[in-house]
């Protein structure tokens, strides 16, 4: 283990563009959760996968094409007004083709295949930290005023319709945040690292936290920290950073059986 | 008289199929208002129809404009996981107004660590709580035990005067309790 990687400058802006996004995609995730659409975070990442791919085979950055593919699911679920995880599934199987024949017939593709479905924070720069903060900023105008109307809507779901409510502008804000955010861990983290930090801590917070602001908080703690310490041990060990953060956050999953929970 | 909340007249509603109907009645604002009838009588499809989730087929319902409704379900939902406080619940209804006494001391227990009673007092107390002009209960006694259907009973009362409230129940006696009449619904 070469621990002076960890501190290395060149990791800085990498890090931070990780940071960011593992701090944003929990919090994504906790309301996926709430809305038993957990598994839209892997169906929008692997059509943001092949979109990225399929873009740069046209000449298209990644970090444009991958958010156009996950927004256009989004907005395909909104207009279809699809429930449940059906059309995510159906987005999980066309992206992950779509995926692996970009990938099989063309050179980049291949590369960049390898990339996302392993992880390139590495090689994260400035557009990446940029488009995060883009990210991290956009959550922080749209969550205040989707949240309490997607918890509503959950809990209790005939007011909307009884009161006459325009729903669709909380529902398409919070599925095209979700689609970006998808997309851009996608691009940054890896498919199965972003997916991870979208499923994993609000899994382990919604059995622990005692109230809904320490569900949230403790859900982006543990996608924070388990994002520092899956950097820190894969920069040093030389390892892949998508498997590294996956079993970090597994590991700590594991755990959960001996904390408290439920309050 | 004060200008009427909702007004149905000669009203048929249902999904696919006219379920209940035609029915006719008006409800005022303060009224306490109990719908009574057999299973499968379309009491909980008239409360649907007046949420908008269920079909009109014939007749009219009105709402006065801008009406707000509350609407609590047979079933509410309860969540295998919820990490949501009682506080939490009613802050997310837009329960404003302060609960009775009896319920102040689960506020701070999640939502799903709560026996079925609690949850349905919390649940009660959620739309009964939120200012609307119209309150709907369906069904609102289901696991309560008599000292909860008591203290139900008394926080309907208080209710009279301040907001309508359309109560659904087969427990006559508790609507004779709860409300300022009873309506008869049939198919």
């Amino acid at each position: 283990m070469n621990w002076s990687m960890v501190v290395d400058p060149m990791f800085h802006l990498p890090f931070a563009a990780g940071l960011v996004v593992a701090l944003v995609l929990p919090l994504l995730g906790v309301l996926l959760r709430l809305r038993d659409e957990w598994l839209a975070a892997l169906g929008l990442a692997h059509l943001a996968g092949a979109s990225g791919l399929v873009g740069l085979a046209g000449g298209v950055p990644v970090v444009v094409g991958a958010p156009l593919g996950a927004l256009a699911g989004a907005v395909l679920k909104g207009l279809g007004r699809f429930r449940g995880n059906t059309v995510y599934g159906l987005m999980i199987l066309a992206g992950w083709a779509a995926t692996l024949l970009v990938a099989a017939n063309t050179a980049l593709g291949s590369v960049m295949g390898h990339a996302l479905v392993e992880g390139q924070l590495y090689f994260a720069g400035p557009v990446h930290l940029v488009s995060a903060l883009v990210l991290a900023a956009g959550a922080a105008v749209v969550l205040p005023w989707v949240m309490p109307r997607l918890i509503r809507a959950r809990l209790f779901p005939g007011h909307e319709a009884a009161n006459g409510l325009p729903a669709w502008r909380w529902h398409l804000a919070f599925d095209a945040l979700a689609a970006l955010g998808m997309a851009l861990g996608t691009g940054i983290l890896g498919l199965m690292g972003a997916f991870a930090l979208v499923f994993v801590p609000p899994w382990m917070a919604f059995r622990m936290a005692p109230n809904w602001r320490a569900c949230l908080g403790l859900s982006a703690a543990i996608g924070v920290a388990g994002y520092g310490l899956a950097f820190a041990i894969a920069l040093a060990g030389d390892q892949p950073f998508g498997p590294v953060l996956v079993a970090v956050l597994l590991a700590a999953g594991a755990l959960m059986p001996l904390l408290p929970g439920k309050g | 008289m004060a200008e009427p909340l909702l007004q149905a007249r000669e009203l048929v509603a249902g999904y696919d199929q006219p379920v209940v109907g035609p029915v006719s009645f008006i409800v005022a604002p303060g009224e306490v208002v109990g719908l009574r009838g057999a299973n499968g009588s379309g009491k909980s499809t008239l409360l649907r129809a007046i949420a908008g989730t269920a079909r009109v087929f014939d007749g009219r319902l009105a709402r006065r404009p801008g009406l707000t409704v509350a609407w609590l379900a047979q079933q509410p939902v309860r969540l295998h996981e919820m990490p949501f406080s009682g506080r939490d619940y009613l802050r997310y209804a837009g329960a404003r107004d302060t609960p009775p006494q009896r319920l102040a001391g689960w506020l701070d227990r999640r939502m799903d660590a709560m026996s079925g009673g609690q949850f349905q007092l919390l649940a009660a107390w959620s739309v009964l709580g939120c200012g609307a002009d119209v309150v709907m209960l369906d069904e609102p006694t289901n696991n309560l035990d008599p000292e909860g259907e008591a203290m139900l009973a008394e926080i309907l009362g208080n209710q009279r005067g301040r907001r309508a409230v359309l109560l659904v129940s087969h427990e006559g006696a508790f609507l004779e309790a709860a409300c300022s009449r009873v309506l008869e619904v049939g198919p």
